[in-house]
């Protein structure tokens, strides 16, 4: 199992063929209280770098993209009535969806914890 | 958001102080203005509903009208009734066009020996370019640019405001006084923008920091950035300039009848009367102003569409969020007049979906202004 992130401040946990996605603590703690998530249907198809879902804060809707290409294959479903969930647990409860990652090679252009954490250090 | 940007932006006399405060400073109007503080959006919103807020809203524009018949020349510029506004009451109107659309709306208060109005910060120049253009030789127009503006807003505000302004608290739901805090010479004015009891609170720019200092240290208060003042005003059901209402819309269309006084309605006299009386008497405003409710739990923000059951456009989201109150999804726009009527059933193109919803009633969250006691 290993965790990948991307500077759209995805991250994405790979077991197998299997990633499940989210948001980092980064990302939510720059978007503030989350009140909506707009989460993308069981069976569709991405490619990566696709919107595939919608954050709204109380302020403004933030798009999400999809860290790689493939078919989601669940939803958090608790998040229709717990969006929050995303600011207190974003790499934990908080999951946006799984996916069955269509070419695994695209992992690679993601980046591992050291980098990530290297990367929103030079944001600040 | 660059840095030679923000050079050019405008600071109020509080800067420091949002900074001190730890203040998310965005471009806003043309100042740098404070959208949150550390408490968050949320619960800078929540702590104004069940506390007490401090906002800081120097950006917009204080203006007085000095000079005898300052109240009827103002009743040429705007729809409301100025002349038979008692001393130290405030009224809301605005400068209309000759086409009835609305240049910009403000507070106006007669006072003692003039008139002192507020204005929005976007508008100002361009507010005072049009009163000076109109002004007669014998009124006098003056900026006060030396003086910063706050709010103190919520259900705690007006008991905070007492410990410093002794009988602040008896003051009736738009009216104005002249106070001493903390030594400072202060207009007072017990309205708002958020839909709580609270006052406006004017101050020398050399004593504001001094004076929101001292009203902060009070258990009871919290700073409060420009986010949750959108939230709280939408949730009160009030228009923002720019947005809600603008050039395009006029009174009428805009919801705002009631600001216009029956000797008004009768005389005209203000710019695009024609215009905005004949919509309101004859009921005809192709489209109105209205509140909506969407069905889920998606905000359907402004810009977006309004669709009627066949997909036809029927209207626009003028400004929409999240209601931290209400607890749910929250909006306002204008529909065609025919699906106007509270409980019409509309929907909401938001990105690809179609959404339900239901034109409502404003405020989303009742109003709890103070009314006096007769």
């Amino acid at each position: 199992m290993t965790i990948y992130y991307s500077e759209d401040h995805e991250w994405i946990e790979v077991e197998g063929k299997t990633g499940t996605v989210g948001i980092t603590d980064y990302a939510q703690n720059a978007l503030g209280d989350i009140v909506f998530v707009e989460l993308p249907e069981v069976g569709e198809d991405f490619a990566k770098g696709d919107e595939v879902a919608v954050v709204e804060s109380v302020k403004a809707a933030s798009e999400i993209y999809c860290p790689v290409g493939g078919e989601i294959t669940a939803v958090n479903e608790e998040l229709e009535d717990n969006a929050a969930l995303v600011n207190t647990s974003p790499d934990g409860d908080g999951w946006f969806f799984k996916i069955e990652i269509a070419d695994e090679s695209e992992l690679e252009s993601l980046m591992d914890a050291a980098g990530y954490k290297e990367f929103i250090a030079g944001l600040e | 958001m660059s840095v030679e940007n923000n050079s050019s932006l405008l600071k109020t006399p509080l800067y420091s102080l949002h900074e001190d405060l730890g203040g998310k400073m965005v471009p806003f109007a043309g100042y740098l203005m404070p959208v949150q503080y550390p408490l968050g959006v949320m619960g800078e919103h929540n702590h104004t509903r069940e506390k007490a807020g401090l906002f800081d809203v120097s950006h917009m524009g204080q203006v007085v009208i000095k000079g005898h018949g300052a109240d009827k020349w103002l009743e040429t510029l705007v729809p409301g009734n100025i002349i038979d506004l008692k001393t130290n009451r405030i009224r809301y109107t605005m400068f209309t066009d000759e086409n009835g659309g609305i240049l910009d709306d403000l507070m106006i208060t007669k006072r003692e020996n003039d008139i002192f109005m507020v204005v929005n910060a976007a508008c100002k120049e361009q507010d005072i370019a049009h009163m000076r253009a109109n002004l007669p030789a014998h009124l006098d127009l003056i900026e006060l640019s030396d003086r910063a503006l706050v709010a103190l807003q919520g259900p705690m505000a007006a008991e905070v405001i007492s410990r410093f302004a002794a009988g602040a608290d008896q003051m009736d739901f738009m009216s104005y006084a002249e106070v001493s805090i903390c030594g400072a010479d202060c207009f007072i004015s017990r309205c708002g923008y958020t839909g709580e009891d609270g006052h406006e609170i004017s101050i020398p720019a050399d004593k504001a920091i001094e004076v929101c200092n001292a009203l902060l240290a009070e258990p009871e208060v919290e700073a409060i950035g420009l986010g949750a003042r959108d939230s709280l005003r939408l949730e009160a059901g009030l228009c923002l300039y720019g947005h809600d209402i603008t050039t395009d819309t006029t009174p009428i269309e805009g919801s705002l009848d009631w600001s216009i006084g029956p000797r008004r309605r009768a005389e005209g006299g203000f710019p695009g009367a024609d215009k905005i009386l004949g919509q309101l008497n004859n009921g005809d405003a192709s489209k109105l102003r209205v509140g909506i409710l969407p069905s889920g739990r998606a905000p359907a923000r402004e810009g977006t569409e309004i669709l009627d059951a066949n997909d036809n456009v029927i209207g626009i989201v003028t400004s929409g969020g999240f209601g931290p109150t209400f607890g749910g999804p929250v909006a306002m726009g204008y529909v065609n007049s025919n699906y106007a009527k509270t409980g019409t059933d509309i929907f909401l193109a938001v990105r690809k979906k179609k959404l339900e919803a239901k034109v409502a009633d404003m405020p989303f969250v009742p109003q709890r202004y103070y009314r006096k006691p007769k």
